[in-house]
């Protein structure tokens, strides 16, 4: 568990996004803030992380000297596994993205839109880095968060229509930056709630796309555990 | 029957210009002592299929680095600089597709299956040019087979008859590409005697493969 106290941008949206895991999930954590996300969980709730490379069960960093260089996780960093984990090949793991078996995946964002569109794969002219299986991840998994800064370089992220190219069609479920909790719907992208200590006219200047407020939003609860 | 071969056989068995499909996932799972061999043997014009194009020194990047690739097949080449630079630069064609989708084409092509269907990539720049069939209402991409001129293996064991086993996650994309290439190549960590690898724990059946690199110790 992390101390509340001192929380940097990037540990409120990870601690906000771990209030979201059910018990007895199957989870995938993108690279970046989503991997934050399991150090904000306590240890019992039974749930699985997956990554794309074929491990169902990913425990914490290993002890300094005790790692091993076939066992890593997506970002390719060394990883080890918690009791009843399982390995699986990459067709296998893809197959539990796509075939609905994945409950719930977090991904990091360059631009989400008030339709709920996600882009993280390219911007076109400056920087290719690829989708990876984030393509995969957010048209298979039953539910898609993404955990992101609000802006970047003082511009928004969360924009009317996305400017880069999407990775889905597939609308998210929720986006969760440091400053508001949003989710997309037929009618618009509402404002859930507000970062610690954040108001609505704050979130309301430093996003670009229109937010549904609707009656009083409160702020963020980081006292609460999953 | 499985000849064990020498690297530099193994080297001088892949021409310029062939398609050359790697394991690995950030280098974890890549065969590293065909892929040094094979930087160091100058070959050009290679189309390499490979998940992510790792760093500049692990998985398929020494190939690259040395200016050995024409064309990279693979779903992400984030934190490679050099190829980063090569694509700028039009020295290497970058082909990306969606993991998912990588190694499912690959299967197909290994399995004898003319394609598969897939709902990723529908509605993105993915889906240009491709084909969209329409399944009981919902719509799929139809993405064609991959397969390879070569596909080299990285393995934990190996055993007389080319049985292979791999570790943990470096298992990843080795079973399936060992099915999709006109030759496979493993490069295991141990050469086992036969019976030492269960027949449940095979996860490449020894009929699969071609080529195993000769121990040199």
């Amino acid at each position: 568990m992390k101390d509340l106290v001192v929380m940097d941008p990037k540990e409120i949206i990870a601690r906000r996004v771990s209030l979201e895991i059910r018990p007895k999930t199957l989870v995938n954590l993108g690279i970046g803030i989503p991997t934050l996300v399991s150090d904000h969980l306590t240890e019992n709730l039974g749930v699985f992380f997956q990554s794309e490379n074929g491990v169902v069960g990913l425990g914490h960093r290993p002890a300094e000297g005790m790692t091993d260089r076939h066992l890593t996780d997506a970002g390719g960093t060394f990883t080890s596994a918690v009791p009843g984990a399982s390995i699986i090949d990459s067709a296998f793991s893809f197959g539990l993205i796509r075939g609905g078996h994945l409950d719930l995946t977090v991904l990091g964002g360059l631009q989400v839109d008030a339709q709920g569109h996600l882009a993280n794969w390219m911007i076109p002219g400056k920087f290719v880095p690829g989708m990876g299986g984030a393509m995969d991840l957010v048209t298979g998994a039953k539910k898609v968060i993404v955990a992101m800064l609000h802006s970047a370089g003082g511009v928004s992220k969360v924009v009317p229509e996305c400017t880069l190219p999407v990775t889905s069609q597939r609308r998210v479920d929720l986006i969760v930056t440091e400053l508001a909790v949003m989710a997309p719907l037929d009618d618009g992208l509402y404002l859930l709630e507000t970062g610690p200590g954040v108001s609505v006219d704050e979130v309301v200047a430093a996003t670009d796309a229109d937010l549904i407020i609707k009656g009083d939003v409160p702020q963020m609860d980081l006292s609460r555990t999953a | 029957m499985h000849l064990a071969i020498s690297m530099e056989e193994a080297v001088d068995m892949i021409p310029d210009g062939a398609r050359v499909m790697l394991s690995g996932f950030m280098g974890v799972g890549t065969p590293d002592g065909l892929v040094r061999a094979l930087a160091a043997s100058g070959k050009k014009d290679l189309t390499v299929l490979v998940n992510d194009a790792a760093r500049p020194h692990t998985g398929v990047g020494p190939l690259v680095t040395a200016g050995c690739v024409r064309k990279f097949i693979g779903s992400h080449i984030g934190v490679n600089p050099v190829v980063q630079e090569k694509m700028r630069s039009g020295e290497l064609e970058v082909e990306l597709v969606p993991q998912g989708t990588f190694v499912e084409r690959i299967r197909a092509g290994g399995m004898g299956l003319g394609g598969i269907l897939t709902p990723t990539g529908i509605g993105t720049l993915i889906a240009e040019g491709k084909d969209v069939i329409e399944i009981d209402g919902k719509q799929f991409l139809l993405e064609k087979p991959l397969r390879a001129d070569f596909a080299l293996i990285a393995a934990r064991s190996c055993d007389y008859v080319g049985n292979l086993t791999y570790m943990l996650s470096a298992t990843n994309f080795n079973p399936i590409m060992a099915l999709s290439a006109d030759v496979v190549i493993a490069e295991p960590e141990e050469i086992v005697p036969v019976g030492v690898i269960p027949p449940d724990a095979v996860k490449t059946p020894g009929i699969l493969v071609d080529h195993v690199i000769k121990r040199t110790v």
